[in-house]
């Protein structure tokens, strides 16, 4: 039996994650409510948002990192990863293709 | 965690809990298993949407602009981002072992905070009806409603699921199979979360800006 690690410490990273999030939440939802830049940055603006919290949400509130993991379980979820990318991005590709092709 | 080796991944009850840690390992492996692949139907319905969000998608019907309400989406979106981090204040007092008082106090703010981003959901999605809006007007509209309402209904399962762990909270105690319940209910709610984070990128704030 032994004690676990620190309850403020662990609160704190939530905490943390949680300010993270609310930031990349907010900096988007703002620069469309009130536009600085031109629309394709700002588009580019959003999906930066949007992948660096996913990753923090991964980090904080999920508890993935690329350290003192099982591998297989960190395998499973790259992999998963992997093949949502190839998917997403052949039908967007393929389907984007088309209608240039329609037009 | 960052002091001691995780035996998979997200919150571990620690070695302090037993058989509970114990069997968590293959539980929540499975479950891992179940995430990912709901992963990817997300990942198809997006990838859906993104090829319907066009003028031939539109078909001469309703598009972004004319449909979304930025002011909603985003109190949705701190709806569902504050729930995330109260279930994660859940799985806290579950790992410390505080007793049932404030697991339960969290996981009941956690359900009213989903219970409202679903009150919000459902206006929005009934003022669209309202305004002919509806899945059989345009592809665009068919993988709208095919995409948010089905994290729509994810969300729905959750906290039904949430409710349950409450009963069994209440008329079980917190024995072990409870305890890995609520790990994996905590891992499918942070999910769900993360994906609503495509939701409000892809679906609100690209169609508005």
């Amino acid at each position: 039996m032994q004690h676990p690690p620190d309850f403020k410490k662990e609160r704190r990273a939530y905490l943390v994650g949680f300010v993270i999030a609310l930031g990349l939440t907010l900096l988007p939802f703002w620069a469309v409510a009130a536009p600085w830049a031109s629309r394709s940055l700002i588009i580019w603006a959003i999906a930066v948002c949007a992948v660096i919290q996913i990753l923090a949400q991964f980090r904080y509130f999920l508890h993935i990192n690329l350290s003192r993991q099982k591998r297989e379980d960190l395998q499973l979820i790259l992999f998963a990863t992997l093949i949502v990318i190839i998917m997403m991005a052949g039908t967007i590709w393929i389907m984007a293709n088309l209608a240039m092709r329609m037009m | 965690m960052t002091a001691q080796t995780s035996s998979h991944p997200g919150m571990n009850l620690g070695d302090h809990h037993g058989e509970a840690h114990r069997t968590a390992e293959t539980l929540v492996f499975g479950f891992w298993v179940f995430l990912m692949s709901d992963l990817i139907i997300f990942g198809l319905m997006f990838a859906t949407y993104v090829t319907m969000l066009n003028p031939m998608g539109m078909a001469g019907g309703p598009g972004p602009k004319d449909l979304f309400d930025l002011n909603s989406a985003f109190i949705q979106t701190m709806l569902l981002l504050t729930s995330s981090f109260t279930f994660g204040m859940a799985s806290l007092a579950l790992r410390h072992e505080q007793g049932k008082g404030p697991l339960i106090l969290w996981l009941i703010v956690t359900l009213c905070l989903g219970l409202a981003f679903l009150g919000f959901e459902l206006s929005d999605f009934s003022k669209m009806l309202a305004a002919g809006a509806t899945p059989a007007r345009s592809g665009f509209l068919s993988a709208f409603f095919g995409l948010v309402p089905l994290h729509g209904l994810h969300v729905t399962a959750g906290l039904i699921w949430l409710i349950i762990m409450l009963i069994q909270i209440g008329t079980l105690g917190l024995v072990s199979p409870v305890k890995t319940r609520l790990l994996r209910l905590g891992l499918f709610w942070h999910f769900l979360d993360i994906i609503w984070i495509g939701i409000f990128s892809v679906v609100y704030l690209w169609g508005l800006a």
